[in-house]
Parts: structure tokens; C-alpha cells; sequence
């Protein structure tokens, strides 16, 4: 048992070095990412609040992350609840239908997204990107959300019907508080694909970089690399920040649901 | 509480605006795709008529031949790799981890960067001036940088199997955590002994996740254009990165189109093999 346990630990670390270069050399003075270290310095964090390039497309992915994330949790949400609450002929293969997409190469969905553009005469934009990424975000969203509708006493919602109220109400008052937990789930499951997505935006974008197309924009520049390794450093503590924090509202979702149930 | 009949048609109202937004992102494109791959490039735009030409240049070329061997070979072993390695893991978090939960944050954790920039950190590592030859020379270790770690299949791989390990651990994880604890109990009682019970209860009843594991990395791996691009070179590079060549170098849409769907037929029949040959495998085990 022990040797199993030394084994994971050892996983562990090979897991974390990599990724622990980023904040390592993003406080290291030196442009040069090689050892030894060089001292300490913040100059890398200074010059990225100075770049005003890298806040533009920083505000595109979170536009772009926003729309995603909310349009894929709505059609999500109305799929999820068909398929759950209906008993629909073809369901299994409008389920495999909207899947398809996770089992193709990003590159051939890039690609033929910007074959319906031209042909369309559509320009590459910030909007062709969220479709790209509603792609790939819907079947993670219908995931999440058919777990949760399995999940809860349907029972619920005909006592609400029951007592008289209409299915307007019955859905605002019963199943979507229910369903909360699995909405918060999805939204940022969501929000975090289509943040981190790179391919897809790389050909739909256009001349509106995302962050991770300034990112990829940057690496052929190693002068500039110390600041994308302190960009990433803040982009990890703010994902760990924001799933501490759906973990928690989570949880009191969870508690929530079990008192009032 | 499952509704038939009148209600049906508000089931299908329901479903109706995730399936027309894949008919227009996925259907659409993916046919006007196959209608690309059957004409040839002619300027501009493309020539009249119907033809079968890219796919007889895909397949007559031994070098287009090569590079999809290449990248079969690659996937499948970042599979074989991420499988292994991760199944010791997963084992250890279900059977035997006092904090299951913080097991998994930790394991997790590290997949919350940026995608682009976890392949590029091995870059850093691998690198002719890199971390592992700087910190090699400063030891004293070596005279001259390893020039063999980086732009090559095996960078690929293991820069592949880092950033895929979380879709191994979870799946092959959840299927063990599933195992019912008193077979073990049982076959113990009966006198087998830890060896015997794994390979005949834990092993078998954990292959649906690592065959859901094997897939979720295999598929996308296949397509991977950031790795290979980053630390392949020209001995490491994949599908992928010849199809964005065709489209966006060379401007030649139609072969483009066709290394595309030849790309994804192989993967998808690949993957169905795989699917039956594991399931076939499971059943005669059993």
C-alpha cells in the first residue's frame, strides 16, 4: 500500500511540474527561462497590466465565454428537460446527434465552420467563434443537466401542478431552484471550455484575438514569454478561485435541497 | 412521469433549438465539407464538375500515408501511456485514500490553466536551452544541452499524456469506485488471494471506464493540432497540422476537405474496433 501511495504521490508531481513553471518564472528576473533563477521581480505582472492588447482580447474571451456559457445552459436546459420529462420517438439518436460533435477533431470543426462562412459570405467574427463554441459546450451542458433532471423527485413538480399552480410557476417556484446546482455546474463548465478553447477562435476570430489567440500570438516572441507565464499563473488562481467557489455554492445548493425536500 | 401524445409535440419543441443549432454548426458544414472534397482547386475558387481526385492523392501518397501511421501511432500510445499510468491513481484514490475528495481537487487542479499554455510549459522543460538541460548543465551533469528531448514523436507524447491524464483518472476512478465491496469480501472469504481477486474482480469491473478513458483521449489526440505544432517538429507533426496546411498555406481546400473525412472515417473506425474488440474481450474473460 505503501509503494501505491508513494506511486500517486510521484503522479502527482509530475502533473504539477509543469504547470508550476508558470508562477516559478513569472517571478523570476530574467527573460531568459532556463535555471538558475535569477532573483525576484513583478516587472512581468506590471508589463501585462500595461498591455492593452492583452486586455482587449481578455475582454473578448469573457464576452465570448459569457454568450457561450449562458446560450449552450439554456438549449442545454430545454434539451436536458425534453428528454427527461418526454417520451420522444428518436430521442436516442437526437442525443448522439448533438454528442457528435465531442468526437470530432477540432480542426475539422474549425474548418468547416469557416467553409459556411465563405459560402455564406459571413465575415470571421466573434460570433462565428461563439457558434464554434456552442458546439462543443451544448453536449457538455446536456450532460450535466440530464444527471440533475434524473436526479430529482418528479413528484415535486406535480404537487405544484396539483395545488395549482401553472407550469410557468411550477417550473420557476419548483424545478428550476431543483435545478440550480446543476445550472451553476453547467454555466461554468461552460464558460471554462469556451474561455480555455484555442483552435476554434484561432480560425473564427478574425481580427478579434481571443485571449488564448493573443497567447498563441505571443509564444513566437521569447522576449515576451515571461509575461504569458504570469498570464497563466493568474488565470490558474483565478480557475482554482472559481471552482472553490461553484464547489461551495454547490454545496449549499445540496443543503438547501435537502431541507426543504 | 414520462408524457405521450399531445404532449409530445412540446418535447419536441423543446429539443428542436439545440438540434437546429447543430444542423447549422455541424450538419451544414460538415456537408458542404464533402462537397468541398469532391472538386479541385482552380485559382480562387474551384473548378466545374465532380471528382474523386483528392481521395486517390490522399491515399496514393506515401508521405500523406506516413503521417497518418504517424499520428495513429502517437494517439494510440498517449492512450497506452495515460491508461497505465493513471490506473495505479485511480486505484489508490478509490481502494485506499483516507481524503478521497482532496485526492481529486489535487488531481484536478492542475488542468485549470490555459490548454495552450500547460503543452507550451513542456516546451520550456524540453527545450534545446530549456529547464532539464539548464538545470543538467548548472549540476554539472552534462557538457552540452541533450538536443533529443524536444521536436520529436516523443515529446508529443508525453506532453499529450500530461495534458489528457485528468480524462484518464476520472472515468477509470468512477468505475472503480463503483465496485461492489463485499465480491472482494466474498472471493477473500473464499481464499483468494489479492493478486487473484484483482485480476478477476477489480480488473474486469473496471474496464468500462478504461475503455471510456481510452477513447476520450484516443479520439481527440488523433486530431491534436497545438501539440504537435508546438513540440512535434517536422519528425512529430500530425494530421492535423498537414490539414491546416492544405487549407491555409497551400490553399488547397478540396485535398484539405479530404484529408479531413479520410482523418475522421480512420479515427471512427478505429474507435468502433477498439469498442467491439474490448467488449468481445471482457465477455471471454468473463
Amino acid at each position: 500500500m505503501k509503494s501505491l501511495r508513494l506511486y500517486a504521490l510521484a503522479y502527482l508531481a509530475f502533473l504539477y511540474l509543469p504547470v508550476l513553471v508558470l508562477p516559478v518564472f513569472s517571478f523570476n528576473n530574467s527573460e531568459f527561462i532556463a535555471f538558475p533563477l535569477s532573483g525576484f521581480t513583478i516587472r512581468w505582472y506590471q508589463g501585462l497590466a500595461a498591455d492593452t492588447a492583452m486586455q482587449h482580447a481578455l475582454g473578448n474571451s469573457l464576452k465570448v465565454g459569457f454568450a457561450t456559457a449562458l446560450l449552450s445552459t439554456m438549449l442545454g436546459l430545454a434539451a436536458a428537460r425534453a428528454v427527461t420529462r418526454y417520451r420522444l420517438k428518436g430521442a436516442g439518436a437526437a442525443l448522439g446527434f448533438i454528442s457528435l460533435p465531442l468526437f470530432i477533431p477540432d480542426i475539422v470543426l474549425a474548418l468547416s465552420l469557416m467553409l459556411l462562412l465563405g459560402a455564406g459570405g459571413l465575415p470571421l467574427s466573434l460570433a462565428a467563434v461563439v457558434l464554434g463554441h456552442l458546439l462543443i459546450c451544448v453536449p457538455f451542458a446536456l450532460t450535466v443537466l440530464i444527471a440533475r433532471f434524473e436526479g430529482f423527485d418528479r413528484n415535486l413538480e406535480e404537487a405544484s401542478a396539483d395545488l395549482g399552480e401553472d407550469p410557468l410557476m411550477t417550473f420557476w417556484r419548483v424545478t428550476f431552484p431543483l435545478m440550480l446546482p446543476g445550472i451553476v455546474a453547467s454555466l461554468l463548465l461552460t464558460f471554462i471550455t469556451s474561455f480555455d478553447e484555442f483552435l476554434l477562435a484561432f480560425f473564427l476570430s478574425g481580427t478579434e484575438a481571443t485571449l488564448p489567440v493573443y497567447i498563441w500570438g505571443q509564444l513566437r516572441f521569447p522576449e515576451r514569454l515571461p509575461m504569458v507565464l504570469a498570464l497563466g499563473a493568474l488565470i490558474l488562481t483565478a480557475s482554482v478561485a472559481l471552482v472553490i467557489l461553484a464547489e461551495y455554492v454547490r454545496n449549499l445548493g445540496a443543503q438547501k435541497t435537502t431541507v426543504g425536500a | 412521469m414520462a408524457q405521450t401524445g399531445r404532449n409530445s409535440a412540446e418535447g419536441y419543441g423543446l429539443i428542436a433549438p439545440a438540434l437546429g443549432v447543430m444542423a447549422l454548426g455541424l450538419a451544414a458544414p460538415l456537408a458542404l465539407l464533402l462537397i468541398t472534397s469532391l472538386k479541385t482547386q482552380s485559382g480562387l475558387g474551384f473548378a466545374q464538375g465532380w471528382t474523386l481526385a483528392q481521395y486517390a492523392a490522399v491515399i496514393g501518397r506515401a508521405s500523406y500515408r506516413v503521417l497518418f501511421l504517424r499520428s495513429l501511432l502517437i494517439s494510440g500510445a498517449v492512450t497506452l501511456l495515460t491508461v497505465a499510468l493513471a490506473y495505479p491513481v485511480a486505484y489508490f484514490v478509490a481502494f485506499h485514500a483516507r481524503r478521497k475528495f482532496v485526492w481529486l481537487v489535487a488531481l484536478t487542479i492542475p488542468f485549470w490553466t490555459s490548454y495552450l499554455l500547460r503543452v507550451f510549459a513542456w516546451k520550456i522543460i524540453l527545450g534545446f536551452n530549456g529547464l532539464i538541460n539548464s538545470g543538467l548543465m548548472r549540476l554539472h551533469l552534462i557538457h552540452e544541452p541533450l538536443s533529443f528531448l524536444l521536436y520529436n514523436p516523443f515529446a508529443v507524447v508525453v506532453t499529450l499524456a500530461h495534458a489528457w491524464a485528468a480524462f484518464a483518472i476520472l472515468p477509470i476512478y468512477v468505475s472503480l469506485e463503483k465496485i461492489d465491496r463485499s465480491l472482494l469480501e466474498a472471493a477473500a472469504d473464499l481464499g483468494d488471494g489479492a493478486l487473484r481477486r484483482f485480476l478477476r474482480i477489480t480488473l474486469p469491473l473496471s474496464m468500462p471506464g478504461v475503455i471510456g478513458a481510452a477513447i476520450l483521449i484516443f479520439v481527440p489526440t488523433t486530431g491534436d493540432y497545438v501539440t504537435p505544432q508546438l513540440v512535434g517538429g517536422p519528425k512529430g507533426a500530425m494530421i492535423a497540422n498537414l490539414i491546416e496546411v492544405q487549407f491555409v498555406g497551400a490553399g488547397n481546400w478540396p485535398l484539405g476537405a479530404a484529408l479531413s473525412l479520410m482523418g475522421m472515417a480512420m479515427v471512427a473506425v478505429i474507435a468502433g474496433l477498439f469498442v467491439m474488440a474490448a467488449r468481445a474481450g471482457a465477455k471471454a474473460a468473463r
